[in-house]
């Protein structure tokens, strides 16, 4: 008698357990969109995966099974998976930072990250940052009062840039912030509001 | 009005936590039951016919749905761009649309669709096309054209006309498209004390929103609903309901959000229909998403310039004469008017008493142009501030003394041809350059002018710029709510500037109204939104006022005639406060807003919308007729009195180090101050001033698109490659202040805001450079840390003075 299967002992189905993860996940067509980015996205060349697809992702605080291909990026996931639009592309290339989440305290650009490299780690994005009853989270209070986003899009990604920079040094000097910051474009131009508002956050997590 | 309640004063505006929490839904955020994906085959060549495109096994691999060309979409006019193509005339530009249940077999079949073209000539010079027998780069016969006032058409110069001339150092200036001329020029000249004649050459610079262009449509019960990124709401209707065959009331249209525009989502542009017609074709919702490369196809860019000006002052620095050529790249197709602008801004700002200006906008095969924050009137400020810096030290006269000399004032003439030009109804330029001469400690600071430190040199530059700040006629639309709640129904749109909330405040203030008991109607077109203009060309802050103080105004009539009619005596025996209509002699004797909207209701007719004012936009009447019956409706047009164009104005000043050995600068510090009026938002006023000046810097500094000449292929088509700034090109900290003087012709004093900032800050930025180089002046954008090492090491620079588009 062979080994019994993965299927077996969880007593349904991978193929059943993966369409029941993506109704669940109430998101449309979760395999619908490219994974490699739009950007030379053609299947010439793509090496094959043998990686295990099915993983548990701890994303702000919960842990989500998530059917995921072997070269999916984790901006990919957390969008068109988890439902997660906050974290923007505006690149999906590593230039822009629009979207930037916080792997266990470290800024990343989740465009290029692989989400199989997340497994077991912590993943922090814009909707996880809020208090359980909605209350801001500093950088997003101080944000609101300096009026530091416009058009808006680059500003989530802002923001988890600032809360991964006052993770790690909670009393920045303004030229400190400005380098850390310095990933995060804004073609609005908002860049010297957004200074104002981290070193206005940095104020009140030190008060 | 006076003593206001909102008026200048900072508030949060509702969008802003949506913003930080990342609850706000851009374009491509949305999702709809079955909706499936579409991707784009574009141009791999400059310039090509379509002779044939093969895709029979493309549409047979599985999971592929259908597939759109130009010939499933209804064509432009002549010389606009269309939304796909059988002629390319750009690499990037769209030929077909390809969708599938997922992206990757969208892409996977387009892998495999088989195309045939015809390469055809191409060309990313002006010059070039305007030469007889020269190159064009389409192949309808036109050459020229431009939006608003100029058909499609074809100009070649003589021969003769570039005989004269030294090929690539000048400019061969023939029969131009349009010109206008005011004063006698060369009696002007003749008086002058310095005259320069100058080759300029700017460079096209990309818009780069943030978000890419992502689009998905869906058709329900009739209408065809769309999601997509504008700055504009209602002004887009009209003209995407053309694009798409319908009327504009079977258009639903959600634009909640846009991730920035800059000029280039001001209204309907070419791809956003591609969803909606493959939607139609597939009877499924369909996305399409934008990668960045994309962007920079789709996502339009400046207008590039090659020109000539010659400019003369009197020993006092004043301008007397003024003699332009411009000679626009546009683009493969129509494209914005930049090159009247730049005519325009210089009679106004420097007011020569005599000018000639000449233009002619050229196509060219680079991706399609469009408006970009001050069109024409920033690349005046690049090229006619450092000019006016080099007569200031000529004839020994103080850098900001010789702007004031020049500057309008209220009333002044703007326009070109004579008899033509009509005033501005205001502008506080001299103003904005003292406040900001203080801010700066300009008469200290200049004179650190040329000090060294080891290879580095201070600079200091000072700048400024102008642009239009207003429009007229636009209607305004409010709802008194039995509730007390005023609703506020704005359709200018959501750029990011929060000037959809900042102007419907007029409306709170002309009510009398608390701030939280307003509530702003926008962002989707059932929310039943008046006819506005888009939020484009710095126009908002006075346009909107206007609409929203006459919808307010119209609000306050009829709550005083219903308060007459129910408690005696005139409406004019009634004034408003406190949310309650009440007598002027007897305030006990009141009707509060609630109360008053129940009442309109019960009297039907005019009161609750029933009855509407017949010169009402056809989009407005329906928007208030659908209101009807819910409240106490405000509606009218803004007829208010029209006394001239609004105007407004910029100053920026600027300190910098540059390092002689590599060319590199950093800004020490910044301080821009605007003419815009009253302030009606200082928080969100302070936030556009430093983004506009941080857009400048990108512009006189560090942006240009770039093309392969011998391939026609852009050479740089990603965000590192194109360079808009970051936190590091920027000073640490930002200055800001503003004129804050009333505008006659506005109810509240606003005009315009955001275009000018980003003028003043890239001319400044200019001066600064030429500052710390003794005065040399490139007469050329972006100025390059190559550029300026070459011309410290008194070596030939590789461009010549007209080169453009290829270096």
């Amino acid at each position: 008698m062979s080994e019994p299967t993965a299927d077996q002992i969880t007593g349904y189905s991978r193929r059943e357990f993966i369409k029941r993860v993506i109704a669940s996940g109430a998101t449309v067509s979760a395999a619908a969109y490219l994974y490699g980015g739009l950007t030379g996205c053609s299947r010439k060349g793509r090496a094959a995966g043998g990686v295990e697809r099915l993983i548990s992702l701890n994303v702000n605080g919960q842990v989500r099974r998530v059917d995921v291909l072997p070269n999916e990026s984790l901006a990919m996931t957390l969008r068109y998976k988890l439902g997660l639009t906050g974290t923007k592309l505006g690149c999906d290339r590593g230039e822009c930072g629009a979207c930037t989440v916080i792997i266990d305290d470290v800024a990343y650009n989740s465009c290029s990250t692989l989400t199989h490299t997340v497994r077991a780690r912590k993943v922090l994005t814009i909707e996880g940052l809020a208090g359980p009853n909605g209350e801001l989270h500093p950088v997003q209070k101080a944000f609101v009062e300096e009026l530091a986003p416009q058009c808006g899009f680059c500003t989530p990604g802002q923001v988890m840039s600032a809360c991964a920079l006052l993770k790690h040094n909670p009393r920045p000097t303004r030229d400190q912030a400005r380098l850390a910051m310095s990933g995060n474009l804004c073609r609005c131009g908002a860049y010297d509001n957004y200074l104002n508002g981290v070193m206005r956050a940095a104020a009140e997590v030190n008060a | 009005m006076a003593n206001f309640k909102h008026i200048g004063k900072d508030f949060i505006p509702h969008d802003v936590v949506a913003k930080v929490t990342g609850a706000a839904k851009y374009a491509e955020d949305f999702r709809a039951e079955g909706m499936v994906f579409c991707r784009l085959l574009t141009s791999p060549m400059p310039h090509a016919r379509v002779k044939n495109i093969d895709a029979a096994a493309a549409l047979k691999m599985e999971g592929v749905l259908g597939m759109l060309t130009a010939n499933d979409i209804p064509g432009e006019p002549p010389g606009f761009a269309p939304s796909l193509t059988n002629e390319p005339l750009y690499v990037g530009e769209p030929i077909l649309a390809v969708a599938a249940v997922s992206e990757q077999a969208a892409q996977d079949a387009i892998d495999r669709i088989k195309i045939d073209y015809e390469p055809l000539p191409f060309t990313f010079d002006p010059l070039e096309s305007l030469f007889p027998g020269g190159k064009d780069a389409r192949s309808d016969g036109f050459n020229i054209g431009t939006l608003q006032g100029l058909e499609p058409g074809s100009i070649k110069w003589s021969a003769a006309d570039f005989a004269r001339v030294k090929a690539g150092e000048e400019l061969p200036m023939g029969k131009p498209a349009e010109e206008w001329n005011f004063g006698d020029v060369d009696a002007q000249f003749r008086q002058c004390k310095v005259v320069y004649d100058e080759r300029f050459v700017t460079a096209s610079l990309a818009h780069h929103s943030m978000e890419p262009r992502s689009c998905m449509a869906y058709w329900q019960n009739g209408k065809c609903f769309v999601h997509a990124s504008l700055q504009s709401q209602s002004f887009v209707m009209p003209g995407l309901a053309r694009r798409l065959g319908i009327k504009p009331e079977e258009l639903v249209l959600i634009a909640e959000y846009c991730g920035g525009g800059f000029g280039s989502k001001g209204s309907d542009y070419p791809s956003m229909v591609i969803p909606a017609y493959m939607s139609k074709k597939l009877g499924k919702p369909v996305m399409m998403r934008i990668s960045r490369a994309e962007e920079y196809y789709l996502g339009s860019a400046r207008n590039a310039f090659q020109g000539n000006i010659k400019v003369g002052f009197d020993a006092q620095g004043k301008l007397l004469a003024a003699d332009v050529y411009v000679v626009q790249d546009s683009g493969a197709h129509i494209s914005f008017w930049d090159y009247r602008a730049f005519g325009e801004a210089l009679a106004l700002v420097y007011q020569p008493k005599a000018m000639r200006w000449r233009g002619i906008p050229v196509f060219c095969n680079a991706p399609t142009r469009t408006a970009q924050r001050g069109p024409g009137q920033n690349q005046l400020a690049c090229i006619m501030e450092p000019l006016v810096d080099r007569a200031a030290r000529e004839l020994n006269v103080d850098r900001v003394e010789i702007r004031k000399r020049n500057n309008p004032v209220n009333g002044s003439l703007m326009g070109g041809q004579e008899g033509k030009r009509g005033p501005v109804t205001s502008a506080y330029i001299k103003e904005a350059l003292d406040k900001g001469r203080a801010r700066f400690n300009w008469d200290e600071r200049r004179k650190r002018s040329g000090r060294k430190n080891g290879p580095r040199v201070t600079g200091i530059g000072v700048g400024q710029a102008f642009h239009p700040a207003g429009f007229f006629g636009f209607d305004g639309l409010v709802c008194l709510k039995p509730d007390g709640k005023l609703h506020i129904h704005t359709g200018v749109g959501n750029l990011g500037t929060f000037s959809h909330s900042g102007t419907s405040r007029i409306a709170a203030e002309v009510l009398k109204m608390d701030w939280e008991n307003c509530v702003i109607e926008r962002g989707d077109s059932r929310r039943n939104l008046p006819w506005n203009i888009g939020q484009f060309g710095s126009n908002t802050s006075y346009t909107m006022t206007r609409t929203n103080y006459v919808a307010a105004m119209d609000a306050v009539a009829k709550l005083k005639e219903i308060a007459a009619k129910d408690l005696g005596g005139k409406p004019d025996d009634y004034d408003i406060d406190g949310a309650k209509v009440f007598a002027k002699g007897n305030p006990s004797k009141s009707l509060s807003y609630g109360d008053a909207a129940k009442r309109a209701i019960e009297l039907g007719g005019k009161f609750d919308g029933h009855e509407l004012p017949a010169d009402i936009n056809p989009m407005t009447q329906g928007s208030a007729k659908a209101l009807a019956g819910t409240g106490l409706v405000g509606v009218a047009k803004d007829n208010l009195p029209v006394t001239g164009q609004p105007a407004a104005f910029a100053a920026c000043f600027i300190e910098i180090e540059l390092d002689t050995e590599t060319g590199m600068h950093r800004i020490v510090d910044l301080v821009s101050v605007a003419d815009c009026g009253t302030v009606i938002h200082p928080k969100g006023l302070e936030t556009q001033i430093k983004g506009g000046a941080v857009q400048g810097i990108g512009m006189a500094a560090l942006e240009r698109l770039v093309f392969d000449p011998q391939n026609g292929l852009p050479a740089n088509v990603g965000l590192h490659q194109q360079k808009p700034p970051s936190y590091l090109d920027l000073p640490t900290e930002m200055f800001t202040d503003a004129v804050d003087k009333a505008d006659p012709s506005n109810p509240v004093g606003a005009k315009g805001v955001g275009e000018p900032l980003m003028g003043a800050s890239a001319a400044a930025l200019l001066c600064a450079i030429s500052d710390a180089m003794g005065g040399h002046v490139f007469n050329r954008t972006p100025v390059l840390p190559d550029m300026i090492v070459n011309q410290l090491a008194g070596r030939q620079q590789p461009r010549k003075p007209l080169s453009i588009n290829t270096q």
